[in-house]
């Protein structure tokens, strides 16, 4: 306890980054909602549990044949910080190529870091070894996006959501495992009986399904979700959606919900973080991100989602981005938005803009942030 | 441009016309009775949105009128596909080819995997030009940094010496679109061509379709599950369920008071960008496998509006006016309810 009141006096940045909501506000929040239930999580802690500084990920952009040489880096995440509370939903939004999956493979130590520190529990997780190591394996744990892909089509479903225990048979002795997984089968929603199935006898959605008890079987702390229900019809994408809500206020998990849907990330996220070219733009409560977004990219990206109501066709006013995303092994200077964004000065060149809570809201990287409501 | 299809035309019929369109996929596990009965119809200028999830038949249906069905396993056991008049199904493969290829183009999701990958892509329109339309190699070229240039991608001169690879996502689906105007088709078939875009380039994309079409008074079919997009850009909706057309409308007919149940619950199981979480009403079950498709409404074992009849019923085309259809056979009370 008092190391964590130490750190958190050391910087207002630092200290914005995390969610400041307070317990009674949240109370009346969900108050308010009436008999719907949300998806979002009932409480969410304002205790970090995943608190993520600077990290970096380089990949190196290498050419030759036989002697291969290094001609330059891609800086797939380039400087992001973040804090994931105790059973709350962190929705991370971005388009296509802007450093999502790579900050996910990171976190989840499937590549190491360039730089940075993420710590779990209060510790550093690229530091951990042996025992403590095997330890963090089993309390984050990840969904990824294609269900067609991820699970391994010689396994029987039984196998593959219990191969974890496997890995780390210390939390399951062998005779309990076939319960375990049924049990584990039945909390996703799908038949226990299923069990000697084979992957391509489910759809898309039950092997999405199959992903998530398999993530669920050591009883992690956090899930790193990527593009879960990106590759599942609206009708399974519900589904998968209320069961990820369900499974949170079941176990009190927290998530890093990693999306490209706009929609889908309010629906489930506490908080949101908007990233651009491997840097986090902005990032707030969902109402902050939605109702009050104060980046230009953010603006645009809302303003952009297509709404489903004939009636205001033609009335939304949607802004327009310019070309395409640059290329992250040559980011343009200082913001790097700026060769696509409408307000850019001289300045936006030559500094980068921080990450840091501007105009009394919360922190957003723009020299010149100011809110714009886009959501209808 | 429409004068080439004189011999059979209808002066003032619907450009594009698919009816009661039956195809099967005869493979190992069975017969696929992939398109059941399908039936819809796009005008110069408009565009029709068939809308459904995935399995439902909006490729098949797009790929049966392009005559670019997988053959075997695919045969069409019943319909007619109808341009300006004319059964494509009826008449000689020349002249079918002949209507396909100046007619209707297509573009896809993927336009990376559309795109020949060893050919530049200013090669792959001029080819098409030079070909079907005998222009010189100089002038093909010409004309090909202008498609280009049209769909705006920046330094067309430069790029059409350009290979697909070298293109991003978005500029790939620029260049198909620039391929399939190549031959100035009346209708354009898009199925899901923003799927695997960013929103930022799907709004792009859209724009430049719509312009495109509004300027030259095609006719757009537009293939896509997203109900946003829908709600964009359609005049009319053609929802889609295991192999036929549910519901018909106009689009906002369709989103006020769907006169269908899956389009009901679809809509309702949507995420909404303005709205904070709760709980997604979701459909039951999953879609049918099209080997075995339930008897009566192939929708009943989900539908949360379903009697006993409906387990046995087929529900006819039930018409609710101005043009709506829908088949349920309560489809009359769903639209008069509010
Ligand atoms: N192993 C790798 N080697 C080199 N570059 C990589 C590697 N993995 C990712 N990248 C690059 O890093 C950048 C970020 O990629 P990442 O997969 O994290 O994006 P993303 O935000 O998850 O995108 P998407 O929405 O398409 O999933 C991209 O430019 C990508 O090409
Ligand atoms: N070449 C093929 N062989 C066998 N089945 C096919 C083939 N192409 C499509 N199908 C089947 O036809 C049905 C409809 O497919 P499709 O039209 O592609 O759906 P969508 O509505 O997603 O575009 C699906 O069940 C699909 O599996
Ligand atoms: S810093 Fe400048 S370029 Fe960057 S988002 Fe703000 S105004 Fe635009
Ligand atoms: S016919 Fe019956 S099962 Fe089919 S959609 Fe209507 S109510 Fe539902
Ligand atoms: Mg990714
Ligand atoms: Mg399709």
């Amino acid at each position: 306890m008092s190391e964590r009141s130490l750190r958190s006096e050391k910087s207002g940045t630092e200290r914005s980054l995390r969610s400041e909501k307070s317990g009674t506000e949240r109370s009346l929040r969900s108050e308010k909602s009436g008999t719907e239930r949300s998806l979002r999580s009932e409480n969410p802690g304002t205790e970090p549990i995943l608190e993520v500084r600077d990290l970096v990920k380089h990949f190196p952009v290498r050419v030759g044949v036989l002697f291969k040489h290094t001609v330059g880096q891609v800086r797939a995440v380039d400087g992001v910080s973040f804090d994931l509370n105790k059973g709350e939903t962190l929705g991370v939004v971005g388009e296509s190529g802007c450093g999502k999956s790579t900050l996910a493979q990171v976190l989840m130590r499937l590549e190491p870091p360039t730089s940075g520190t993420a710590r779990f529990n209060g510790r550093d997780i690229f530091a951990m070894r042996g025992a403590e190591l095997r330890k963090l394996r089993r309390s984050i744990q990840i969904v990824l996006q294609d269900p067609y892909t991820s699970l391994n089509p010689r396994m029987t479903v039984g196998d593959i959501v219990g191969e974890p225990f496997e890995i780390h048979p210390e939390v399951a002795p062998k005779g309990s495992r076939a319960g375990k997984v049924r049990e584990l089968l039945d909390v996703v929603g799908l038949n226990p009986e299923h069990l000697n199935r084979y992957p391509h006898q489910f759809s898309g959605g039950q092997r999405q399904r199959i992903g998530i008890a398999r993530a669920l079987a050591l009883r992690p702390d956090v899930i790193i979700c990527d593009e879960p229900v990106s590759a599942l019809d609206v009708s399974i994408q519900a589904q998968v959606m209320n069961l990820l809500g369900d499974l949170q206020s079941e176990f009190g998990l927290s998530y890093v919900f990693i999306a490209h849907d706009l929609s889908v990330v309010r629906h489930l996220s506490d908080r949101v973080a908007v990233m651009y070219l491997g840097k986090v733009v902005e990032i707030g409560t969902e109402e902050e991100i939605y109702n009050h977004p104060m980046h230009p990219y953010t603006q645009a990206l809302l303003s952009a989602v297509p709404v489903a109501d004939p009636t205001v066709r033609g009335q939304r006013q949607v802004i327009r981005l310019e070309g395409d995303v640059p290329s992250p092994v040559d980011p343009p200077s200082g913001c790097r938005f700026r060769t696509r964004c409408w307000k850019a000065q001289e300045i936006c060149a030559q500094e980068v803009p921080e990450l840091e809570p501007r105009g009394g809201g919360h922190p957003s990287a723009c020299h010149f942030a100011e809110e714009r409501s886009v959501v209808p | 441009m429409a004068d080439s299809y004189e011999p059979g035309a209808v002066p003032d019929g619907p450009l594009l016309e698919v009816e009661d369109l039956y195809v099967e996929f005869r493979t190992r596990d069975g017969v696929a009775k992939v398109l059941n009965g399908v039936s819809y119809h796009v005008d110069a200028g408009e565009t029709l949105a068939v809308l459904g999830e995935s399995g439902s038949g909006k490729s098949v249906t797009a790929q049966a009128i392009m005559g670019i069905l997988d053959t075997p396993p695919a045969v069409v056991t019943g319909g007619e596909i109808r341009f300006h008049g004319e059964n494509l199904l009826a008449v000689g493969e020349e002249r079918r080819n002949e209507v396909r290829a100046e007619g209707v183009a297509i573009i896809f999701q993927d336009a990376l995997s559309a795109l020949n990958p060893v050919y530049t892509v200013g090669f792959q329109i001029e080819e098409q030009l030079r070909v079907r339309q005998g222009m010189s190699r100089r002038d093909a070229r010409d004309r090909a940094v202008e498609l280009l240039d049209l769909v705006r991608i920046p330094n067309a001169a430069r790029r059409v010496r350009q290979y697909p690879h070298e293109f991003s996502g978005g500029m790939r689906q620029r260049a198909m679109i620039a391929m399939s105007l190549a031959l100035d088709p009346e209708v354009l078939i898009a199925d899901e061509p923003t799927t695997a875009l960013d929103v930022t380039v799907q709004a792009q994309i859209m724009d430049l379709l719509k312009e495109i079409q509004v300027e030259r008074r095609m006719g757009l079919i537009l293939i896509t599950h997203d109900l946003g997009v829908v709600a964009e850009v359609a005049d009319r909706i053609a929802v889609m369920y295991a192999g036929r057309i549910v519901e018909h409308a106009d689009a906002v007919s369709l989103y006020r008071t769907p006169g269908h149940p899956y389009t009901a619950a679809l809509m309702d199981s949507l995420p909404r960008l303005d709205q904070k979480g709760s709980t997604l009403n979701t459909i039951k079950g999953l879609p049918p496998s099209l080997l075995n498709i339930p008897p009566g409404c192939p929708f009943h074992p989900r539908c949360p509006r379903a009697e006993d009849r409906c387990a046995v019923e087929v529900p006819p085309d039930h018409r609710l006016g101005l043009g709506r259809t829908s088949k349920c056979h309560f489809a009359e009370e769903l639209v008069s309810r509010v």
